[in-house]
């Protein structure tokens, strides 16, 4: 406890005394995680909204024209069992027909037409529409399902960009962690540097490894933590902001998740990157003196 | 206690810097350890701290085989140890109390024991009066004495001093020497290197002498250079 304690002085110390470089670690941090943050609410925002759209992607099924209403209906469970369907809406001629009509806006050319030209039909939507093909398969095989009619192309779209935007966050938040790691280890070099001296004197006199890092540690630990808090309270205005400024633009129509979503998981990531940070950032830093 | 056995030490160039040095120090003992500059002193204070391992031959301290310590245990051995510099090695931006503090933080001591301690062994070197005062402001020879003090706070059983006069004026040099012969008797094993015959021959102590990386000497009395 005392040593502890001798740790937090020391290292609230040397926070104090090497104020530049501890401004500038702050400033890194800050902005690194800045970019992060923004990078994973765009990819977090990006993510909803196609999930969105892909919960209304549905397949359409439809029921061979001989079998009556009722035999049709009776296909539902054997639909549901398919392991990706997550709800049908069973839709029969009639309302098919309606629904066709309507969008004709009640032209009186189709007045003759009778339901019984049109199948009977299973709106199958998707757990993963990433898997619609194999869905569209395991459909077709079912017997009494006449044909399968799917948007491959629109899914397949969608799940590739869905992919690209997580696979360019998680390349940017991982560069951007090592960036922060190593800028984070210069400064804090820079802070060993100027106590090369101290850490020599007291190494000579017996301190071991862990009682030369712990002031370090505990220096860039409330850097980090310091850092994390304040890119956390501007990434939050920042969020409000922008996404208030979609609200009341032509873009109003896109569902944005609500920071107050966002807020708990975003404090505990930036809390963690900036302790992990921290501490990669200071063994790298003293690595060199650590040589007895 | 301290013991060299046969003891060679070359460096990587292959230039040999000691060659078959033996000597040993029982608990309590003063000695001083002369001889020319490149004489091969400094490598034997290196090897009894652990900065160097030999190449040859056994180096003991305070029970500790050198030979075979481990990087781990090498900060153990060095609190049973008090290490002097000729160039003192204080901490500048630290007040005396706190460079003297600082040994006892390193070897885990309680902030009470500290608070009482660090002004026991500043009285002892006569600096009772100046803890709050910094490096800077101190003489040569004052801050010889907070290197002294700080040697002193764990109260080690071993304490090396390394050409401790040689940056202080010469009349302070003996009242310096007194001090340290004043701390072995209370029972300290105390290894004093210098080049200064003058000073030594004031002292009638056993006078280890290196010349040439080769143990010259070992009496007791005074030296001729």
């Amino acid at each position: 406890m005392n040593r502890i304690g001798y740790y937090i002085r020391e290292g609230v110390d040397s926070i104090f005394n090497h104020g530049l470089i501890s401004f500038t670690t702050i400033c890194v941090i800050l902005a690194c995680l800045l970019i992060m943050g923004s990078f994973a609410s765009v990819a977090v925002n990006v993510n909803h909204i196609i999930g969105n759209l892909e919960d209304q992607v549905s397949i359409l099924a439809f029921v061979d024209e001989k079998w009556t209403e009722q035999e049709a209906r009776s296909l539902e469970k054997e639909i549901m069992a398919i392991d990706n369907v997550a709800a049908v809406t069973f839709v029969t001629r009639s309302q098919a027909l309606d629904e066709f009509l309507q969008q004709q806006e009640d032209s009186p050319l189709f007045d003759e037409v009778e339901p019984t030209i049109l199948r009977d039909r299973y709106l199958v939507y998707l757990k993963d529409v990433g898997l619609m093909a194999g869905t569209q398969n395991r459909l077709s095989e079912i017997p009494g399902i006449a044909s399968v009619n799917a948007h491959l192309g629109i899914a397949q779209g969608m799940v590739a960009v869905r992919r690209i935007v997580n696979v360019v966050s998680v390349v940017m938040i991982a560069l951007l962690m090592v960036v922060s790691v190593f800028i984070m280890a210069n400064t804090l070099r820079l802070a060993a540097f100027t106590r090369r001296n101290e850490v020599a004197i007291v190494r000579m006199i017996g301190a071991t490894n862990s009682f030369i890092r712990g002031p370090f540690n505990v220096e860039g630990m409330i850097l980090g933590l310091t850092g994390s808090l304040i890119a956390y309270l501007a990434q939050w205005l920042i969020y409000i902001t922008v996404t208030g400024r979609i609200a009341a633009s032509s873009l109003s129509f896109l569902e944005i998740v609500p920071f107050s979503v966002l807020a708990l998981p975003m404090l505990a990531c930036f809390l963690a990157i900036g302790l992990l940070v921290a501490i990669f950032g200071s063994r790298i830093a003293i690595r060199n003196y650590m040589r007895i | 206690m301290i013991s060299l056995e046969h003891v060679y030490k070359s460096y990587e160039n292959g230039t040999p810097a000691i060659e078959d040095v033996s000597f040993a120090m029982d608990d309590g003992e003063f000695a001083f350890l002369v001889g020319p500059s490149g004489s091969g002193k400094t490598t034997i204070i290196k090897l009894l701290t652990g900065e160097i391992a030999s190449t040859e031959g056994r180096v003991v301290v305070n029970g500790y085989d050198m030979g075979t310590i481990s990087r781990r245990r090498l900060p153990a051995l060095r609190r049973t140890l008090g290490v002097i510099f000729q160039d003192f090695r204080l901490i500048d931006n630290r007040n005396v109390y706190e460079n003297v503090a600082l040994a006892m933080h390193v070897y885990g001591a309680r902030n009470s024991e500290i608070k009482k301690r660090v002004p026991y062994v500043l009285g002892l070197v006569g600096l009772e009066g100046r803890m709050r005062d910094m490096p800077k402001e101190l003489s040569g020879g004052e801050q010889q004495r907070v290197a002294i003090a700080r040697a002193l706070a764990n109260n080690p059983r071993t304490i090396i001093a390394d050409e401790p006069t040689g940056n202080i004026d010469p009349e302070l040099s003996a009242e310096l020497m007194k001090l340290l012969s004043k701390i072995s008797e209370q029972g300290t094993t105390m290894l004093v290197v210098t080049h200064e015959h003058d000073l030594v021959n004031q002292f009638a102590k056993r006078v280890i002498r290196i010349v040439n990386g080769r143990l010259a000497s070992d009496s007791k009395g005074w030296y001729q250079a």
